[in-house]
């Protein structure tokens, strides 16, 4: 069974001005899998993450050396931000609809991408809502405010605009960290459904989360990946004494 | 005889216990908090009643005076017509928030999504507008006398006016649009950005119409500041009584007109219906800013 690589990512170190905060990071990312980023806070899994849609670039004082691959292809090396954001779809931490209606928020990212008609948004808006499994609860409402949904209907609504540009990847820095269990559920059990379709890249504070979704896990700690493995792998028979450390709850 | 006596004496215990949630009270501190509360009530009934009072006092004395003559197309020394005034104040208002609007509010925007941070030419940028906005009206006033009036040579005219107050207006509606696109929160433009969208299409879509009513605070304000002018208005746009032909022909506004009608001394009560008219413009306007404040803010 060959896996294909969505992500190489080779020799990659980023400074925050002085700081360093990844070393060294090798990794290969596989497609159609949802790879899941554990470890402490301030251990660089979050910076890799907004690494591989090139947000970091508007943090000041960021440096970055060596080389992520997008299928086969140089992310810093002539490949427009705004063509690779397109490709690579970002969920954030706290939910962050626009403060517009539910068909607006949605329909954003396709009319920033060129796409005006309005039977063609239609159907991007109603398909992108289905596939974030949150259509039937706003259906009727398209044309009320993002803000008065449920934090994790907006949640839920965010993973649907970030679909609406027809990303191949999907990154998603601690989706559930700021929702209520019912939520997470919901959002994990998306998540799921969409692996078929899409690379998932995903950062969480919960071991259990990334127990319950992903298929592979990397650890890191202090800017370093300590140990990336299949998932199953990984918490049952750690290779690294730091890693088993962590998964049994001695630090972090 | 001795019941109604019990419950009186019951009755501030009571009272005590509730607000007090078991600590037992220093008789002091009842007294502070009273005088408190009668400082802090008096204060706000004070800073009521003054402006009612200023209200009542200028519809009393305005409103009987207030005749169709008041309001025919001439101004003539008989009827002392404000209907000019009331023209060229809207076309005032209008002409200085066209030039000072887009120039402040592009400004503020520079100065806030574009400008690196700990850019020394923003720190100067602040301090100049901040400056600005604490000049004297009258010194706006002088400046566009000698600039606009005499170097440029456009005269006492409608165009020298609203140049004059554009300027002074500037810093007001810069800090105003500054704050409020400081107040959009940075994760509308993360998501923007992460949907693909560039620079421009996430100011203009995303960060300017959630700042849309701060902006339109700021504007109200500069209207305020406008129609209540007159120092800078009497040495740049003249106090002509007719109602102006063009750019370059002088006029004066309500505020100006209502000056000069009591600094003459015969038409005091002329004034007074002049201020009842600039007070319901002032409200009218207030009124309908806050109403599309609200209908933006809903959206």
């Amino acid at each position: 069974m060959s896996m294909n690589v969505k992500y190489k990512i080779q020799d990659l170190n980023l400074h925050y001005g002085e700081f360093h905060a990844l070393k060294n990071i090798n990794l290969d990312l596989p497609e159609r899998e949802i790879t899941a980023f554990i470890g402490p806070s301030g251990c660089g899994k979050s910076t890799l993450l907004k690494t591989l849609n090139r947000m970091n670039d508007l943090v000041e004082g960021c440096r970055i050396d060596g080389t992520v691959r997008l299928d086969g292809e140089d992310i810093f090396d002539r490949m427009d931000v705004n063509i690779l954001r397109r490709r690579v779809g970002m969920v954030f931490q706290k939910p962050n609809p626009f403060p517009m209606s539910i068909y607006d928020n949605i329909a954003f990212g396709p009319r920033t991408h060129g796409i005006h008609s309005k039977s063609k948004l239609d159907e991007i808006v109603e398909k992108s809502l289905q596939n974030a499994a949150i259509w039937d609860e706003v259906k009727d409402r398209l044309h009320k405010s993002a803000l008065g949904m449920s934090g994790g209907q907006q949640q839920r609504l965010c993973i649907a605009r970030a679909l609406a540009i027809e990303p191949e990847v999907l990154l998603m820095d601690e989706p559930t960290s700021a929702l209520d269990p019912i939520s997470t559920m919901k959002v994990e059990d998306l998540v799921q459904e969409l692996k078929q379709n899409y690379t998932i890249v995903m950062v969480t504070h919960n071991m259990q989360q990334a127990t319950r979704v992903s298929d592979k896990t990397a650890f890191f700690l202090l800017g370093e990946v300590v140990e990336f493995n299949q998932t199953s792998e990984l918490f049952s028979m750690p290779k690294d004494q730091r890693t088993e450390n962590y998964i049994t709850g001695r630090f972090g | 005889m001795s019941q109604p006596m019990d419950s009186v004496m019951a009755l501030p215990q009571q009272k005590v216990r509730m607000g007090r949630k078991g600590n037992a009270p220093k008789p002091t501190q009842g007294i502070q908090s009273l005088i408190l509360r009668l400082l802090v009530y008096g204060a706000a009934i004070f800073t009521f009643a003054v402006l009612l009072f200023l209200i009542g006092y200028i519809l009393i004395r305005g409103i009987p005076y207030l005749t169709p003559d008041l309001f025919s197309l001439e101004y003539t020394s008989e009827n002392c017509s404000m209907l000019p005034s009331i023209v060229t104040t809207v076309e005032m208002t209008l002409l200085s928030l066209v030039i000072a609007i887009p120039i402040s509010v592009f400004t503020a925007i520079y100065l806030v999504e574009y400008a690196k941070k700990g850019n020394k030419l923003v720190g100067l940028m602040r301090l100049t507008t901040e400056t600005l906005s604490g000049i004297p009206s009258i010194v706006y006033g002088l400046f566009g006398m000698l600039f606009f009036v005499t170097q440029l040579g456009w005269k006492l005219s409608l165009l020298s006016g609203s140049l004059t107050l554009a300027i002074m207006i500037l810093p007001l509606i810069m800090r105003s649009t500054e704050e409020a696109l400081l107040a959009v929160p940075d994760m509308y433009r993360e998501a923007s950005f992460g949907l693909g969208a560039g620079k421009l299409r996430t100011v203009f879509r995303i960060v300017l119409p959630s700042a849309m009513p701060g902006i339109l605070a700021g504007v109200i304000l500069a209207v305020g500041r406008i129609v209540g002018e007159t120092a800078a208005l009497i040495y740049t746009a003249g106090t002509a009584t007719d109602l102006p032909k063009g750019l370059l022909s002088s006029g004066r506004t309500l505020a100006v007109h209502m000056y000069c009608l009591s600094s003459e001394g015969l038409h005091t009560n002329q004034a007074y219906a002049t201020a009842v008219v600039l007070l319901l413009i002032v409200l009218a306007m207030n009124t309908i800013s806050a109403l599309i404040a609200r209908k933006l803010t809903k959206n």
